[in-house]
């Protein structure tokens, strides 16, 4: 047992750290957004940001060279992805979908024409994927989904609607998951396709979320035609590796690494703020909450090591990685719970105001934060995984 | 990073589960409560043969020479079963000995302690200092060579069957609090049993003007005292290794029964919230096993592990209370009954908890850590 990185391992800490430090974009720095909170101004860092790590070969640093990666060990990956969380980069969503659990599945199952066409442009930032999952009667009850694709000469025809489709008008392509067997049992009748977003038939529609930002979309299938060497992996078994690219999720360190650095404002910003005559710093009340979320922070953490950790030895993470999914969006909401509270009635006002502490970082958690309990399978379900596959408890 | 044990250690682990399963029962616990001695005799003198009280004892002391890690999973796997005893009092106050004790101490204490001759425990607290050394108002006067202790310290475990109290006093030469071993049967030393919680024998002890011969004084008064913060530490996460021992027991029941159990025609275990009340346990248990072995590492490792200590403590109390709650909740009424395991584990959760700091008591030690 050991608690610690070895020091190359620590060495390569430094050397992100260094990078980081000097690379991320002042104007990220300013605008002080939150990775969802999508403009068209943070998305154009963002892609940039993503060419730049891709070029440097970090995008997609555990692949094989071959791919576009570095080959480097899942724990260097730990290592990044902390430091990236911790000093707030431009990287979101659009990375954990495409280099974190599309492509990983194209690695599996795709053909090595799919493998060519799609990997090594990925991970040199160049392109992005958006999930063709939910839908509108099929949310956390996926293989509910009634989206068809019907073969028709070499190729498929899709129809339907998905729903929730985070940055689908950024995305070149389409993750969809399609039913190609109306008739048989509802997860066995499933099959993936990377579908082109230029294709004519699709319709993109905003869905403007209650942060006021548009990061999500309905997507239309109207007789959108799809080549028959965009399918991948075997028709029909498109849940099994929908389950892998589930299983594909990073170690989830972000979370952590984003509470201590919120800690860390918060108990400057204690130190240095009286209210009613007295320091934030000497309430008793505060300095529990505070020293609480670092608590949790450090659980967290070691509970995304035991992920990494896992992956290296060669094992693929189960319930661990549901257990430290729920447990991070669980944790997000103390953490805006402590942090509207410590700021009191200033956590209303946004960021702008010479009244607004911290950028308005606590009005962005407060509105942003529950969205961590519902996307990518909602703590219920999480919570099932975990009964059932983790300690066996019998399905109903 | 690995979090893996080494061969020998889970050789160590199935060892002791084994040992423990067959020897001592959750429900010698039970028996143990009538039981004055409160520890069965015949299973410490196995758990002596088999090398535990010597864990962490150097061989040229009589021990295996074993690390924290050791420690910590014979711990665990005590807490697994609560097992009742003086075994972690002991083993906590030799640990003292060996890093503050001198050679004459040492050749005289570890080696019948690694044999299951002695029994040892530390008194540290009072009913004014509960966990911080500054509050501790036991004098230590001297007199010629020796030292005249006076003072009244609580819940000192098994104190009334101790052949040495570590007791932590004050002294007159101005530095603070030093370590004295006072022998369990020295004039003056009156224990009274108090009626816990969780069955075991923590004592009342009253120092009525002990004499303390200069031979068992185990830290140079009038020096900084180095030995009474890391013997909290150390026995602060020991006690969280037992901790986690005990709920990891309280999940394994719980989810056993959910399978077995039928209501309307199914498994109770196939209803989500009982799923939900068990996915809950997951968390608080696997997050309570890692930040104690992080910290078990450290101390194993000879690291600075303070911060670790306070942390696993910390998050180690507040689980045991959700742990175990839920374990009752999933289990019904039969869990409220006597005959049942689950209260004993409920019990000792508890006062574990309260052992060596709450998590209030750790959650401040992290906030100032965290500059506050």
């Amino acid at each position: 047992m050991r608690f610690q990185f070895t020091p190359e391992q620590e060495q390569f800490r430094l050397e992100v750290r260094k990078v980081l430090e000097k690379e991320v974009p002042l104007r990220w720095k300013e605008l002080g957004y939150q990775i969802w909170e999508e403009t068209d101004e943070s998305w154009a860092i963002t892609k940039e940001w993503n060419r730049k790590l891709g070029q440097k070969g970090w995008l997609a640093l555990t692949w094989p060279p071959e791919y576009g990666g570095l080959g480097r060990s899942q724990v260097e990956q730990f290592i990044l992805d902390e430091e990236m969380a911790a000093i707030g980069t431009p990287t979101g969503i659009e990375t954990a979908i495409t280099i974190g659990w599309v492509c990983p599945t194209i690695m599996i199952y795709g053909t090595g024409e799919q493998k060519q066409q799609y990997l090594p442009p990925a991970a040199r930032g160049e392109i992005t994927f958006c999930l063709g999952y939910s839908e509108p009667n099929a949310g956390s009850d996926l293989a509910a989904l009634r989206t068809t694709a019907v073969e028709e000469g070499d190729g498929f025809l899709v129809n339907g609607q998905k729903v929730w489709t985070s940055i689908a008008h950024r995305a070149d392509y389409c993750w969809l998951a399609a039913r190609t067997d109306p008739e048989v049992p509802k997860h066995k009748g499933i099959s993936m396709f990377i579908v082109d977003m230029k294709t004519p038939g699709i319709t993109v529609r905003p869905l403007i979320n209650m942060t006021g930002f548009h990061s999500f979309n309905e997507v239309f299938f109207d007789n959108v035609r799809v080549p028959g060497k965009n399918l991948v992996g075997q028709k029909n078994r498109g849940w099994y590796q929908l389950a892998t690219a589930l299983d594909f999720e990073r170690s989830g360190v972000g979370t952590p690494a984003r509470v201590k650095r919120m800690v860390e404002k918060l108990v400057q910003y204690c130190k240095e703020t009286k209210r009613d005559g007295r320091l934030l710093a000497d309430d008793s009340g505060i300095r529990r909450r505070l020293a609480q979320l670092s608590v949790e922070a450090e659980v967290l953490r070691i509970l995304c090591y035991r992920i990494t950790w896992l992956q290296t030895k060669g094992k693929v993470p189960n319930y661990e990685a549901s257990v430290s999914k729920v447990f991070g969006a669980e944790l997000l909401g103390r953490l805006t719970d402590v942090t509207m509270h410590i700021l009191g009635p200033f956590s209303q006002i946004d960021r702008g105001s010479k009244w607004a502490p911290l950028q308005g970082e606590g009005l962005r958690l407060f509105l942003t934060s529950p969205s961590m309990g519902i996307g990518g399978g909602t703590n219920e379900i999480q919570k099932s995984i975990i009964a059932t596959r983790g300690l066996g408890l019998p399905r109903k | 990073m690995d979090l893996e044990f080494t061969e020998e250690q889970n050789l160590l682990k199935s060892a002791a589960r084994n040992f423990l399963k067959n020897e001592c029962p959750p429900s010698l616990m039970k028996e143990m409560r009538e039981d004055e001695r409160g520890y069965s005799q015949k299973l410490w003198d196995r758990m002596a043969d088999l090398g535990w009280l010597g864990v962490m004892v150097p061989e040229e002391y009589g021990g295996i020479g074993g690390d924290f890690l050791d420690l910590s999973i014979i711990m665990e796997s005590m807490g697994a079963v609560c097992c009742p005893g003086p075994y972690f009092s002991t083993v906590v106050s030799g640990l003292a000995i060996l890093s503050g004790g001198s050679e004459e101490q040492k050749q005289r204490i570890l080696p019948k302690m690694a044999r299951g001759e002695l029994i040892l425990t530390p008194a540290l607290m009072e009913p004014d200092a509960w966990f911080e050394v500054s509050s501790i108002s036991t004098a230590a006067t001297r007199e010629g060579e020796d030292y005249i202790l006076e003072g009244t310290k609580l819940f000192v475990d098994n104190a009334h069957i101790a052949d040495y109290i570590l007791c932590a006093a004050r002294t007159d030469s101005g530095e603070g609090v030093s370590l004295f071993l006072v022998e369990g049967k020295a004039p003056g030393v009156r224990c009274t049993l108090l009626n816990t919680l969780a069955y075991d024998k923590q004592c009342e002890v009253v120092f009525d003007r002990v004499k303390v011969p200069a031979e068992n004084i185990l830290e140079e008064p009038g020096k900084k005292p180095a030995l009474l913060e890391p013997l909290q530490e150390k026995a602060t996460v020991a006690k969280c290794a037992e901790m986690v021992g005990g709920l990891q027991s309280v999940l394994d029941l719980t989810v056993t029964y959910a399978k077995e159990r039928e209501q309307f025609g199914q498994p109770i275990g196939s209803f989500q919230a009982v799923q939900h009340h068990c996915a809950d346990m997951v968390i608080d248990v696997d997050g309570a096993r890692f930040i104690t072995y992080q910290a078990a590492w450290r101390l194993a490792a000879g690291l600075p592990a303070g911060r670790e200590a306070a942390m696993a403590k910390a998050w180690t109390s507040d689980a045991a209370r959700r742990v175990t709650r839920l374990g009752l909740q999933v289990h019904g009424a039969i869990s409220y009954c006597d005959e049942h395991d689950m209260h004993l584990f409920y019990r000792k959760a508890k006062a574990g908890e309260m052992a060596f700091g709450d998590s209030d008591h750790h959650l401040e030690k992290v906030a100032r850590g965290l500059g506050l």
